[in-house]
């Protein structure tokens, strides 16, 4: 049995990356489109030595580097989880580059970079589901943030994209400068930034608990903006349009997913403190109630999909306030699989009508197959029973009614059906509508293939959701 | 076996989007589901009670979900009227111009869910499987629907899912209500649990309260009606026929299913409530259809009337009303279907359903006019249909309810009150009869003709049944009694 340690996989990821990068500049007569195949063949070699990691090293006493670095089940889990979406987000990628050509002739000279970029970000995101201390978590969402700030804004003679790289560069900084405040006060209080520390130097009870509160405040500040919470997701909707498809694909699933780690992880300490629960509800239920409001006026999918990652970035919380990390797990994977449909076939469908939903018009008569890919997309985000998306809300469900939470329940239930609205709208114009134009659309067999793989994984995990919930259990 | 008839229609399903012959296979489908049905029928042990032909496979170790089928009385009469509206909704479909395969495919695909609730013993594929019908019902009426289905579509749909997701609360809090160790979603099991337990009586008011909230708008319980008769009326007729038939009784299913047996101090407590609203289902609805001047409305307030004498059966909570209230849901089911399907076909004729535009199409459609009006005959309560003999049951049912309770008891007044609505079914079934198929016929229809031969196949089908547990309620009554039985002595 071959054992490899947990640290090499984020290693290979980076000298990936920057190897793409690098043949990228001295090799330019390569087409372009190698370092992408490239890219996704490295990942998926990533991700089949992750089943083989050595098991020891969890194991460890904390010391040196795993002061910093957990390879705990969870972190496993979710590395797994960030080399997935980054291998579907390349797929997208090879699919959008046409979209990025036609835009700027300039700027085809960097496709490698485009291409190479989100191993960078890849890499950032393993960091970021394994660390255990302020110091590393703030190093690893810097190094995800600063490779998002060059991605969202790529096709920079599009004012929409730099508008939406400004827009996420001061408000980026802005949480940036929160969270470190925020620790601040934490290892003011402390004396630690080491999570496990931490939590013990609360239960010895010698700790100022205004002080600490008002860190783990600040900290929750600095994470709301990286998962979407309102009222901290001002930007989301911009960027989110603004942003190439795929790039707005990595935000909305691997950004917001190891968001929600984090926030697992730095919570576990502050559970003591007295209102850091309420606290929790409250940003919940103002999550869920706005995205499902916002969304349902929305004209454009893209700013649509955007809201309705802030809605489920709401249901996502009420997983948190009920401190039930497995529904959380369960609910992120169900995520990525429905979110990464969406915007697949969105990026491909897009080229030819735009981003509108009434470009969506007739679909099924044009391309059944995207078409259907959508529906089950959208019938998964909006929840319907045999999809993970089901799934993933029957869990979260299940945890507020265990917990008591009326109002969670309440205001979930309604705005549930406030989210049948507006994903069916997606559908009722893909099938109602008549089509203007009823040339096919040609998917690369590429695409096809993920594609298919994302459908049947979203209807697998609906009806047969246990080798998820047995990946957790370990 | 029973994984055989959820399995049929949705393969049959794939197939025909995949490219097969679409009618051709649908009708095949529903033709060898109506056919195992009636072998499992045979087979059936109709002494022995509780679940047969079980088969379970695990789906979550953790959570105790199992992809499990079984049957009892119950649930095979449910099966049976499922299968039989089936082939019945698919033989009526008329030529398609667009999107022909996606047609049959919703259609079979919201028989397969009805098909695999009423099958589940399992709680949660058992909620699962019912929403497998909730996007089909959305294309049928948005693609394929007449007048306003863009509003219909999106009324029901959304009525539904918020009625499921209130459902599903409730399911999640009867789950939670056993002890950790108990707790389970298998439906057997969990019978077992609540007697062996005992769920405390305020817990059970709240689920109860919520599974009536829940599967009420499912069943469209009067206040939660109003999505039923737009979506009815704007629906397909095969899609009307399937949805009103079969797809509305997953919610009274899952009351005599779930509610009754295992929450009976909840359903006594909220038992005046209930009686109140079925009543608004009768006597408000039942004036509201007669106000009705387009045959489609008619038949969809119809349908959401004849909810409440079901209801009155439930609330009766004693086995004679129970048994009632079952054999009504079959007996409606088939009468239902079939109004819809004739009312249907004179749509497709005439491209309008207006009381004031139609008259005399017996003369042009005398078949169609003999099955409609067999139907509302049925659907009416006249001696020799099923209907009526399951109206009868839940009359005594109620009524001997409230007499062992108190003399002048709520009950009682409810009978006599809902006695007068089959004086109101009567008056609006005839008079839709009456300007249908009698008095004068308008030049237009002249030249009208009458249903295909090969459609009368169906439609004796329907009438068939009615005719036979109208003639022989016993044969019904008997497969149905074991499982109320198990309940009644298990709770008290």
């Amino acid at each position: 049995m071959i054992a490899i340690p947990a640290p090499y996989l984020e290693i290979a990821v980076l000298v990936l990356g920057m190897a793409i990068l690098m043949l990228e500049t001295f090799a330019a007569k390569i087409d372009k489109k190698t370092f992408a195949y490239a890219g996704i063949i490295g990942l998926a070699a990533v991700l089949i030595a992750s089943f083989f990691l050595s098991p020891e090293s969890s194991a460890q006493q904390p010391s040196g580097f795993w002061n910093f670095y957990t390879a705990d089940p969870l972190s496993i889990f979710f590395k797994r989880f960030m080399l997935v979406t980054t291998i579907v987000v390349l797929v997208m990628m090879i699919d959008y580059a046409p979209a990025l050509r036609k835009a700027d002739e300039s700027t085809s000279a960097n496709l490698g970079e485009f291409f190479s970029l989100p191993l960078l970000t890849c890499a950032g995101l393993m960091y970021l589901v394994s660390a255990i201390d302020f110091i590393f978590i703030f190093v690893s969402i810097e190094l995800v943030t600063i490779s998002f700030f060059v991605l969202v804004s790529f096709p920079r003679r599009n004012p929409i994209a730099l508008e939406a790289g400004v827009k996420y560069l001061i408000l980026g900084a802005l949480s940036t400068a929160f969270l470190v405040y925020g620790i601040t006060w934490i290892f003011g209080v402390t004396g630690e930034t080491n999570l496990q520390r931490i939590t013990a130097a609360f239960s010895s009870g010698k700790i100022d608990n205004y002080g600490a509160t008002f860190g783990a405040v600040l900290v929750l500040v600095g994470l709301g903006f990286k998962i979407a919470a309102v009222p901290f997701q001002m930007w989301v909707p911009d960027v989110y349009q603004g942003a190439p498809t795929p790039v707005t694909a990595f935000l909305s699933v691997g950004s917001k997913a190891a968001g929600f780690v984090v926030l697992l992880r730095v919570l576990q300490p502050f559970l003591m403190l007295p209102n850091m629960q309420r606290l929790l509800v409250l940003l919940a239920l103002l999550t869920v109630v706005y995205g499902n409001l916002a969304a349902l006026p929305q004209n454009n999918l893209k700013r649509l999909l955007g809201y309705s990652s802030i809605a489920h970035a709401g249901y996502l919380l009420i997983g948190v306030a009920c401190f039930d990390g497995r529904a959380v797990t369960f609910y992120l994977v169900a995520y990525l699989l429905m979110t990464l449909l969406s915007f697949e076939i969105l990026t491909i469908v897009a080229q030819q009508t735009g981003e509108e939903i009434s470009g969506f018009d007739g679909l099924a008569k044009r391309a059944p197959f995207l078409a259907f890919g959508m529906l089950v997309a959208m019938v998964s985000l909006a929840g319907v029973p045999l999809t993970a998306g089901f799934l993933g809300k029957f869990y979260i469900f299940y945890a507020a009614v265990d917990k008591h939470q009326t109002a969670l329940i309440a205001v979930g239930v309604v705005t549930v059906a406030c989210g049948f609205y507006y994903y069916l709208k997606v559908i009722a114009a893909m099938y109602w509508q008549p089509s203007a134009n009823n040339s096919a659309i040609a998917v690369s067999s590429l695409s096809r293939a993920v594609i298919i793989l994302l459908i049947v994984a979203t209807i697998l995990f609906g009806v047969y959701p246990q080798p998820i919930l047995q990946a957790l259990r370990h | 076996m029973l994984l055989f008839l959820v399995l049929c229609p949705i393969i049959a399903a794939i197939i025909i989007i995949a490219g097969a012959p679409a009618r051709l296979t649908a009708l095949a489908a529903a033709i060898s589901n109506l056919f195992v049905t009636l072998i499992v029928l045979s087979q059936f042990d109709r002494v022995a009670g509780g679940f047969q032909f079980v088969s379970s496979l695990v789906v979550s170790a953790d959570w105790r979900i199992h992809f499990a089928f079984g049957v009892d009385g119950l649930s095979l009469l449910m099966l049976l009227l499922a299968t039989i509206v089936t082939v019945a909704a698919v033989w009526f479909t008329a030529k398609i111009d667009n999107y022909e395969r996606a047609f049959y495919a919703c259609l079979l695909f919201i028989s397969a869910g009805a098909i695999g609730a009423f099958a589940s013993i399992d709680l949660f594929f058992f909620y699962a499987f019912h929403e497998l019908a909730l996007i089909p019902t959305f294309l049928l009426i948005g693609i394929w629907g007449t007048g306003n289905r863009s509003a219909a579509a999106w009324k029901i749909t959304i009525y539904l899912t918020l009625g499921s997701f209130v459902l599903l609360i409730g399911l999640i809090l009867l789950y939670q209500s056993l002890p950790a160790t108990a707790r389970t979603f298998d439906i057997r099991e969990l019978q077992a649990a609540a007697v062996a337990h005992g769920i405390a009586a305020p817990t059970q008011r709240h689920i109860y309260l919520l599974l009536l909230i829940g599967f009420g708008i499912l069943i469209s319980l009067f206040p939660f009606h109003s999505w039923a008769p737009e979506a009815y009326a704007s629906a397909p007729a095969p899609a009307a026929m399937l949805h009103a038939g079969v797809l509305k009784k997953f919610g009274l299913y899952g009351l005599l299913r779930l509610a009754i047996p295992l929450l009976p101090d909840g359903a006594h407590y909220w038992m005046y409530l209930l009686v109140i609203l079925l009543l608004g289902n009768i006597i408000y609805i039942g004036l509201v259809t007669i106000a009705q001047k387009q045959l489609d409305w008619m038949l969809g307030y119809s349908s959401v009337m004849h909810m409440g004498y079901i209801f009155l059966g439930i609330a009766s909570a004693n086995i004679l009303g129970t048994i009632g209230a079952a054999a009504l849901i079959f007996a409606h089911g088939l009468s239902i279907a079939l109004l819809f399907a004739v009312a249907g076909q004179i749509r497709n004729r005439t491209g309008t359903l207006l009381f004031d535009d139609l008259g005399g199409l017996a003369k042009v459609m005398p078949f169609a006019g003999l099955a409609f009006g067999f139907a509302a005959f049925a659907a009416i309560g006249l001696p020799g249909f099923a209907n009526f003999a399951s109206e009868i049951m839940i009359f005594f049912g109620a009524i001997r309810n409230g007499w062992d309770m108190q003399r002048f008891h709520i009950f009682q007044i409810a009978t006599v009150l809902a006695l007068w609505g089959v004086v109101i079914s009567t008056v609006y079934m005839l008079r839709a009869y009456r300007s249908t198929f009698m008095g004068t016929m308008n030049e237009r229809w002249g030249k009208l003709v009458d249903l295909d031969t090969a459609l009368r196949i169906p439609v004796v089908l329907l009438i068939a049944g009615l005719i036979w547990f109208g003639f022989f309620p016993q044969t019904l009554v008997q497969m149905v009694t074991p499982a109320f039985r198990t309940y009644f002595t298990a709770t008290k």
